[in-house]
């Protein structure tokens, strides 16, 4: 181990960005806490102790079992069941893992778009410009639970009720991507306009090279810095949109474990005494947001010359 | 070593240096900035200090007034100001010390000043920081002080704001700003480098007088060998933070003693004579700016270092400039003129109105009735103070810009102008561009290969990937530089390395025309003097023609056969560029030539 870390340092000279990592604990407990996270949450299957997908494992006499080593606990269940018999430490597993799912697609889509747009409003200019950024002022002044909302209202509108169910997380990472595209697009047009103005630019027109070219092997390197930041720390938002959702059911549906509902059906039971059912999916929410967070900021630092 | 022998009559000594060593603690160890210098200043003198990035001229500004920026930090030696040690004050008496004291002119007269205050409230203020007076009494003396900088009508100038001045004059309003406090010494660190010819002269002139009548000490850091002949007493030669040679300006300049102080006088372009080369460059300065300028993060080792005498095989220079001439059948064709310009008017952001002329503008008129020819393989210069339209003329021909009337031929074909000319047009080939600023004209992102290779890529010149690398690292040959730069990247060059590696990427395009828009103005004379050497040596081996645009008369000077001078868009001078140097025919031209400082004075270097 120690012999690890020594060889990391090393190198740690000569690659300024390792440097930095290397040289804040901060951000590297943070980034232990974001691997441990996704890990578990990839690995759920094989850690997990109950499947709660699989009916046939739970048994409704098993619920609201309290945590393993308080008076009254289960060996069984390490923190405890829910309301209808499941294993929470399993359900927190496969909950974070949805969570993250939903809250990556929608990042993917959200910064898709976003830099797209912005790309294009940024190299383009003019009406075209107006026309982008205008439509994401708008989008800027709804609440992005609003926009959820609204997504999710059209979709049950327009789908029928049987595939609802199953595009229910389709239409959730939309709902949530839509409302969080704009911070890209902004980010990606200011830093197009800057980088629009350099010779380099210049320089490609000037001989004549496709300006799809250009924007996608010439400007889109430049300005990746600054997005890379922005989508870590709107990752964080993602994941507490998507449990915000699931917690006021418009979201995940109930039968399906994510950290949100987990949260909701918890709420329920904590006046009567079931603390666990909220504590530890809260927990694990909160942990995760805030290491996705810190590691945002300290790419933040490291990226932006004008913040060190 | 004693600084001057003739030590008689002169006036007390106010600033006293010796053996000053400044150093930056870094990640890598400590950084020494500046070394062991010795150096002296007089009442009434001017005392230039001058060398080229990153020898450590505005570290030593710095060291004296106490503002070493981050981890830099005095070392060694003495800074003494009429007897009082300045290296161990604290920093409250140092706070009052600077302006009281000693005060500093910048480069920059747009940022020196708050955009937010009048300039009547920045003077008073100043004022009575410094000094114990009534409001009225501060008023008077700022008035006063603003006539003597040369602002006429002061009184009334008191209420307006920094924009409302020009360059010039905001330089001025910066310079009444720093003898507020009646200093003893100024530290003006490149006074004139954002400055007009005119105005650069004007100015220099100001500071002179300022020195002769107030008796202050003043300090001049400054790159540019000109305005240190012009009104320096002493000059200090420095390089990687150490003093290369002292004395009377006159001597140094004239009969360097020491080998860089002779290399950089060789590399100064004389406007008083043409040269075919320049000889006697110190070439190692240019790889050594590298390492400084970015810092200490520049020091990491890189990895394209590492691999010893990495090559492609097939790749020579011999085979660039087979590759560059196998072209010439063709050229011989080209028609003379290679390209015209009839009648060019520019003028931009006009608008013809949306509705019974509302919102119509007249626009702003960037060129007008501009033309002339470039000879097929000769060199035009394009000469012209800043907003005088040459970087718009740059664009115009290679098709950024529209005119809004006149035509462009080119090789005897009439030019698409702007949007009209289509991305597959053959001059997009044919005309190439080197731009001003190494440090943007290349993608930091990409590697040196990447870059080389677009001319080739996107004219299909290459058939296969290992042909294409073959030319790229042939051609970065023939430009000076290693085939191994191949596989680094931009950061990791210096600004003249990074210059000839944009010359690479033009010449891979097999160009019949070079437009330069002020290559060599962002980098140091002995690099400038590099670039111009290989531009020159490029263009007699390969029949380019050229269009060299520069604000620098001696620099011109060095390059053009013929000559165009630009005045606010207008086309004043068109020539043969010995005739224009010898009598200009406009009173603009003359104007222009007597306001480049004279380097009379260097005469007496012996050249080889």
């Amino acid at each position: 181990m120690s012999t690890l870390l020594e060889r990391l340092r090393r190198l740690g000279t000569e690659n300024e960005f390792l440097y930095l990592f290397l040289h804040s604990r901060l951000a590297m407990i943070a980034a232990t806490v974001a691997v441990l996270g996704m890990g578990a949450a990839v690995l759920a299957p094989l850690i997990a102790p109950f499947d709660p997908y699989d009916i046939g494992s739970v048994d409704i006499l098993d619920s609201l079992v309290p945590p393993g080593w308080t008076d009254g606990g289960d060996a069984r269940f390490l923190l405890g069941t829910d309301d209808q018999g499941r294993d929470l430490w399993s359900a927190i597993l496969y909950g974070t893992r949805l969570s993250l799912v939903v809250g990556l697609s929608a990042i993917v889509f959200a910064s898709v778009l976003g830099v797209t747009l912005g790309l294009l409003a940024g190299y383009l200019g003019g009406r075209l410009d107006a026309v982008i950024m205008r439509i994401a002022d708008v989008q800027l002044a709804l609440p992005a639970i609003l926009t959820a909302l609204l997504v999710d209202g059209i979709a049950r509108g327009l789908l029928p009720r049987d595939t609802h169910d199953e595009l229910m997380l389709v239409v959730l990472t939309v709902a949530i991507g839509l409302s969080l595209w704009v911070n890209f697009a902004r980010t990606a047009r200011a830093s197009t306009f800057v980088e629009r103005q350099k010779e380099y630019v210049q320089a490609a027109e000037v001989m004549g090279v496709h300006p799809l070219r250009i924007l996608l092997v010439h400007i889109l390197p430049n300005i990746l810095g600054p997005l890379l930041v922005i989508l870590t720390i709107d990752l964080a938002v993602a994941v507490l949109l998507e449990a915000t959702l699931s917690f006021l059911g418009v979201g995940v549906p109930p039968n399906q474990p994510s950290l949100g509902t987990l949260i909701r059906t918890g709420t329920e039971y904590l006046f009567s005494g079931e603390w666990w059912i909220v504590l530890f999916p809260s927990l694990t929410l909160v942990v995760l947001i805030v290491a996705v967070n810190v590691l945002g900021d300290f790419l933040r630092d490291v990226f932006d010359p004008r913040l060190r | 070593m004693v600084p001057d022998a003739s030590n008689e009559t002169l006036p007390e000594t106010l600033l006293e240096i010796r053996d000053l060593t400044v150093t930056f603690a870094s990640r890598f160890g400590e950084q020494t900035a500046i070394e062991n210098i010795d150096m002296d200043v007089r009442r009434g003198e001017i005392v230039g200090l001058v060398g080229e990035s990153g020898a450590g001229k505005s570290t030593i500004g710095a060291a004296i007034n106490g503002l070493l920026p981050g981890t830099g930090r005095i070392t060694g030696g003495t800074v003494t100001l009429s007897g009082e040690r300045l290296d161990r004050l604290s920093e409250a008496s140092l706070h009052r010390l600077r302006g009281d004291r000693i005060s500093m002119i910048f480069q920059d007269p747009q940022t020196s000043l708050n955009p937010l205050m009048r300039i009547g409230e920045q003077l008073i203020e100043t004022i009575r920081q410094h000094r114990d007076c009534r409001e009225e009494e501060a008023r008077s003396l700022a008035i006063a002080l603003l006539e003597d900088t040369g602002i006429a009508d002061a009184a009334t100038r008191m209420s307006a704001w920094p924009h409302q001045f020009s360059g010039g004059m905001r330089q001025r309003v910066v310079i009444a700003l720093a003898l507020c406090t009646e200093p003893e010494l100024i530290i003006a660190d490149e006074p004139t480098t954002a400055l007009d010819l005119a105005i650069q002269k004007q100015i220099l002139a100001l500071i002179r007088r300022l020195a002769d009548e107030r008796q202050v000490g003043i300090i001049l850091i400054t790159h540019d060998i000109g305005v240190i002949a012009e009104i320096s007493d002493r000059v200090v030669v420095l390089r990687h933070g150490q003093v290369k040679e002292r004395g009377v300006t006159a001597r140094v300049l004239g009969q360097p003693d020491d080998p860089y102080t002779r290399s950089l006088m060789a590399a100064v372009p004389r406007m008083d004579r043409k040269l075919e080369r320049f000889l006697g460059i110190v070439e190692a300065v240019d790889t050594d700016a590298a390492a400084t300028r970015r810092g200490p993060s520049a020091r990491v080792p890189s990895r394209a270092a590492g691999k010893p005498l990495w090559r492609v095989s097939g790749a020579s220079a011999t085979a660039a400039s087979d590759w560059l001439l196998g072209e010439s059948s063709e050229r011989s064709a080209v028609h003379d003129p290679i390209l015209s310009l009839r009648h060019v008017d520019v003028i931009f952001d006009a608008s013809p109105g949306y509705l019974f002329g509302l919102g119509r503008r007249h626009g702003v008129r960037a060129l007008d009735d501009v033309s002339f020819d470039v000879a097929a393989g000769s060199v035009l210069g394009l000469v012209g103070e800043s907003g005088s339209g040459k970087s718009t003329l740059a664009k115009t021909i290679t098709g950024l810009v529209t005119p809004a009337r006149g035509a462009l031929l080119f090789d005897g074909q009439v030019l698409p102008s702007g949007r009209a000319r289509s991305r597959s047009h053959p001059s997009r080939r044919r005309i190439q561009m080197v731009f001003q600023d190494p440090y943007s004209s290349l993608n930091e992102r990409h590697s040196v290969e990447s870059i080389l290779i677009e001319p080739l890529r996107e004219y299909d010149l290459a058939g296969t990937r290992a042909a294409r690398r073959r030319l790229a690292a042939s051609v970065l040959e023939l430009v000076g530089l290693p085939q191994r730069a191949l596989l680094s990247y931009p950061h990791q060059f210096s600004g003249g390395q990074r210059q000839r590696i944009a010359v690479a990427r033009a010449l891979l395009a097999r160009p019949e025309l070079l437009v330069a828009d002020e290559p060599t103005s962002a980098l140091d004379v002995s690099v400038q003097a590099q670039i111009l050497n290989l531009l020159k040596e490029l263009q007699s081996t390969f029949g380019l023609s050229m269009l060299f645009i520069s604000h620098n008369l001696a620099v011109v000077r060095q390059m053009a056969d013929r000559i165009v001078v630009l005045k606010r868009g207008e086309c004043v001078e068109y020539g043969d560029s010995e005739a224009f140097f010898a009598s200009p025919a406009s009173p603009y031209g003359r104007e222009l030539l007597s306001e480049t400082p004279s380097l009379a004075l260097l005469d007496a270097v012996p050249r080889r």
